[in-house]
């Protein structure tokens, strides 16, 4: 009886499986947590280079700044959308969280636009990423904040079609968390190339 | 600017009739391997092994099995790396007295770049990367990894760059800029060949994979842990398996960035490391060596968490110091950041910045102090089984200890002026990784083998191995620690007439490295011959070595579901407790089990990504592009498929479990 006892004291006899995706946000967020570092070499990059115009255009000269933040408010309005869509999502609104969810993508889009546009418009006047270390900086800084927001919109139009197909489950709720954890977290690194690269390269 | 390549087509990219080398070594070995391939290919279809090894195996994510693809991947890749360490040394004692050796410069150059990125990329990295995928799991009571659909991804992506780099053997050629690639060298400027492109590209390849089987591991060890299983009871193994993998992800994207850069540098003429422009090849120094310091303590911290179990179980006891061991493990993980700077303190940084780093770097000496005294500890006054997993150990103590004291030295920057780009710098760090992530490695082998394979490996052959080994290792690497208080560099190729006094040294350095090459044939044996007499070798306890952790409580090998009841934990070595406490087996009352799916998804991504590398290196954007658009549609196409679990059915655990409970029955009748 005694050995009975002991079993049942060191063996789980009546256990339950982890749920599905029981480590899903935390392995997630360790890896923004990578990918944060990915940025934080890139502004420790831009921070060691920044200054080394080669003789070519400084920020000051090239900068516009009314259209940078229009581009910034486009980011964090997407933002807020994205967080008005997990509110309807907590509320079990399928047709509110798409909307929202399309409005974000909208906003997204807008943003990218604007940033090709400028970069466009950097590579006519002769400032492409070639000219100095500064605009090779510059570019792939900004430029890797770009392509995370195009992979953004891929996944969120994947994410449509999901939710559309299979409704609000359990997986597609928690991918939503996901994405919604990938946004904002593009959108604090936004903040930190609008602060770091704009602002205070004008004021060089 | 720097004209581009004379010859480009977009049909083929930089690839031409002149990307297949034409030395005859090289061709020697591209027909061998060409010839061993399609013999490989033969008997595989003969035998009827392609589904079978697809299906159990390629597309399998039991963590276990893709723990020993891991290994299998390091060892295939340490006889290349070995092949090219043994050119080196045949190449330095050759080239004396006027000859020119065997070797062209542009060959030689190609052969030690490759021998270390390969040694420590793709030997190094796969092999603890799969002890910890093969043990964590089964020490923490768990039954997969958190991300198994990731492991599998993880592993094919290291094994592509794995490709990539074998590939450069044959079609084009490696960077010939030494391990690290450093600019203005690796620059487009003085490396116009796909050479460093080979090295950006499979890196990336690989390192896509480290990264995410980090994450991987990290959530492993923190959600699934058996209940009671606090973090101060997990064995020292896991513990420094955590630490490891939160360096992995903390460091791995630097190199990605650097990587990046460089790339971008070498195919769009950024200016992040030229010479011009307002490039700093500083910056890429600073850099990459924020990567590697890290990096050497990823691979050693985990070899010394097989050190402790080892230590313990062949003395019967607990570890000694279990706390200061765990708390040396984390604070060697956090000092391993501030010391990178000691890589280079020749560049110019000034005295200030060179006596912090100086000191960092001394500090770091003393956590890594307290575990050898952990180990002597445990030792002392231990029943101490002189198997080969400990005879490994005891080579390591004494071993790693000098090499240690070399590092130390070569800590204080006054000595290193006089030490920087030495062969005595190349002494001290084989000194450390053979001394102690290779022996280490060589120790798990022989004490997690009978677990993975349910035999032991023979010890007559692992002996020979190891008295080939340890003395070849020192008699390789002494003369070289000698010549670089003479002032010999690194990287020599040929020596000219005032070296000639020298040449005795590298004679007796090429003689250490032939003892290797016994010690690593004679391992080869030791596998060979264990696997023909594997029902003599057998061990049916599950439990050879009289183990104190998870591991050990379940059958050699384990059934995929590994633990049929989810083990609960109430002290540091849980097994040992059980077996202290007299715990009976749970023999009834079975549940259905729940499982992750095998997945076809994860080697067709990898497969996709090399094939991606492969075109950005000859630079056939086409094939890049359709690449990139195949990984992102695969990618989307898999999140469609929701079901990827599955039961393992209560009769199916409770048979497994049967055949398990009468094999036991079955040792103890024998014993009795």
């Amino acid at each position: 009886m005694a050995s009975t006892n002991l079993t049942e004291q060191y063996y789980d006899l009546h256990e339950h499986a982890h749920p599905d995706g029981y480590s899903t946000t935390l392995g997630f967020w360790i890896y923004l947590m990578s990918d944060c570092l990915i940025f934080g070499m890139l502004f420790a990059t831009f921070a060691v280079l920044g200054g080394n115009y080669a003789g070519g255009p400084a920020p000051k000269d090239l900068f516009e700044l009314p259209l940078v933040a229009v581009n910034t408010s486009l980011l964090l309005f997407s933002s807020i959308t994205y967080g008005f869509a997990m509110i309807a999502m907590q509320n079990g609104s399928k047709k509110g969280l798409i909307g929202w969810l399309i409005l974000t993508l909208c906003f997204g889009l807008g943003f990218l636009s604007i940033e090709l546009f400028e970069f466009h418009n950097l590579i006519e006047e002769g400032a492409g990423p070639q000219r100095s270390a500064f605009l090779s900086a510059f570019f792939t800084l900004v430029g890797t904040h770009g392509l995370h927001v195009t992979f953004g919109s891929i996944w969120l139009v994947t994410l449509l079609f999901q939710v559309g197909k299979h409704g609000l489950t359990e997986a597609n709720k928690r991918r939503l968390s996901c994405l919604s954890l990938f946004w904002h977290f593009l959108d604090v690194v936004w903040i930190g190339v609008f602060t770091f690269v704009y602002l205070m390269g004008v004021l060089r | 600017m720097i004209p581009t390549h004379s010859h480009w087509t977009p049909l083929l990219g930089r690839l031409g009739p002149d990307a297949i080398p034409t030395e005859p070594i090289v061709l020697a070995t591209f027909a061998a391997v060409t010839l061993g391939g399609i013999a490989l290919v033969g008997a595989l279809t003969y035998f009827r092994l392609w589904s079978y090894l697809w299906k159990e195996w390629f597309t399998s994510v039991d963590h276990k099995k893709i723990g020993i693809m891991y290994m299998v991947l390091g060892l295939i890749m340490f006889l290349r790396g070995f092949a090219d360490a043994i050119m080196i040394r045949s190449q330095q004692a050759l080239g004396f007295g006027g000859s020119d050796g065997y070797l062209n410069s542009h060959h030689f150059d190609q052969v030690f770049t490759a021998h270390g990125v390969i040694m420590i990329f793709f030997v190094a990295m796969p092999f603890v990367t799969g002890l910890m995928n093969y043990v964590v799991p089964l020490q923490i009571g768990a039954r997969d990894v958190s991300f198994p659909f990731l492991n599998n991804f993880s592993f094919w992506m290291t094994a592509g760059g794995a490709v990539l780099v074998m590939l450069s053997l044959f079609v084009g050629e490696f960077a010939r800029t030494g391990w690290l690639a450093y600019p203005p060298l690796s620059e487009l400027a003085y490396s116009p060949d796909v050479g460093v492109d080979y090295y950006v590209w499979s890196l990336q390849v690989a390192g896509v994979g480290t990264t995410l089987s980090g994450v991987n591991l990290i959530a492993t060890i923190i959600k699934l842990r058996a209940p009671g299983m606090t973090m101060m009871r997990m064995p020292v193994f896991t513990w420094t398996a955590l630490v490891t993998n939160i360096l992995i992800v903390a460091v791995f994207p630097v190199l990605t960035v650097v990587l990046a850069l460089l790339g971008l540098d070498r195919v769009f003429h950024t200016n992040f490391f030229t010479n011009d422009f307002g490039g700093s090849p500083m910056l890429y120094v600073n850099l990459i060596w924020i990567w590697g310091h890290p990096e050497v303590y990823i691979l050693v911290l985990p070899v010394f968490g097989v050190y402790s179990e080892i230590v313990s179980t062949f003395c019967s006891k607990r570890l000694f110091g279990y706390t200061s061991m765990v708390y040396a493990t984390c604070v060697i993980g956090i000092l391993s950041y501030s010391v990178w700077l000691h890589h280079f303190f020749t560049m110019g940084s000034g005295a200030s910045v060179n006596s912090f780093f100086g000191i960092t770097t001394m500090v770091i000496s003393i956590p890594t102090g307290a575990k050898l005294f952990n180990w002597l500890f445990t030792m002392f006054r231990g029943r101490i089984r002189f198997e080969l997993p400990m005879m490994w150990t005891v080579a390591f103590m004494l071993t790693f200890t000098i090499g240690g004291m070399t590092g130390v030295m070569m800590a204080v920057p006054a000595a290193d002026f006089v030490l920087h780009n030495s062969v005595f710098l190349i002494a001290h760090f084989h000194n450390v990784i053979i001394g102690g992530v290779v022996w280490g490695v060589f120790a798990a082998i022989n004490y997690w083998w009978p677990k993975a394979f349910g035999f032991k490996l023979n010890e007559f052959w692992g002996k020979v191995s190891f008295w080939c080994w340890v003395p070849g290792f020192w008699i390789a690497f002494t003369p070289l620690y000698m010549l670089g208080f003479m002032g010999v560099t690194r990287r020599m190729r040929v020596f000219d007439a005032s070296f000639d006094a020298m040449r005795i040294y590298y004679w007796v350095a090429l003689f250490g490295a032939l003892l290797i090459a016994a010690g690593i044939g004679a391992m080869l044996i030791q596998f060979a011959v264990s696997i023909w007499k594997r029902e003599e070798y057998k061990d049916e306890s599950g439990d050879i070595w009289g183990g104190r952790t998870l591991e050990w409580a379940t059958s050699s090998p384990p059934p995929e579901y590994n633990f049929a009841f989810t083990p609960k934990i109430h002290d540091i070595d849980a097994w040992a407790d059980m077996k202290a406490k007299g715990v009976a087996r749970p023999v009834d009352g079975f549940q259905d089990i729940y499982m992750p799916q095998g997945t076809w998804a994860g080697i067709v991504l990898a497969g996709l990504s090399t094939v991606c590398g492969f075109a950005l290196i000859w630079q056939v954007w086409w094939l890049a592009v359709v690449m990139l658009v195949g990984i992102v549609g695969t990618a989307i196409f898999h999140t469609f498929n929701y079901n990827r679990t599955f039961y393992i059915k209560a009769d199916h655990v409770a048979e497994v479990e049967a055949a398990r409970t009468a094999q036991l029955a079955a040792l103890e009748k024998g014993a009795a």
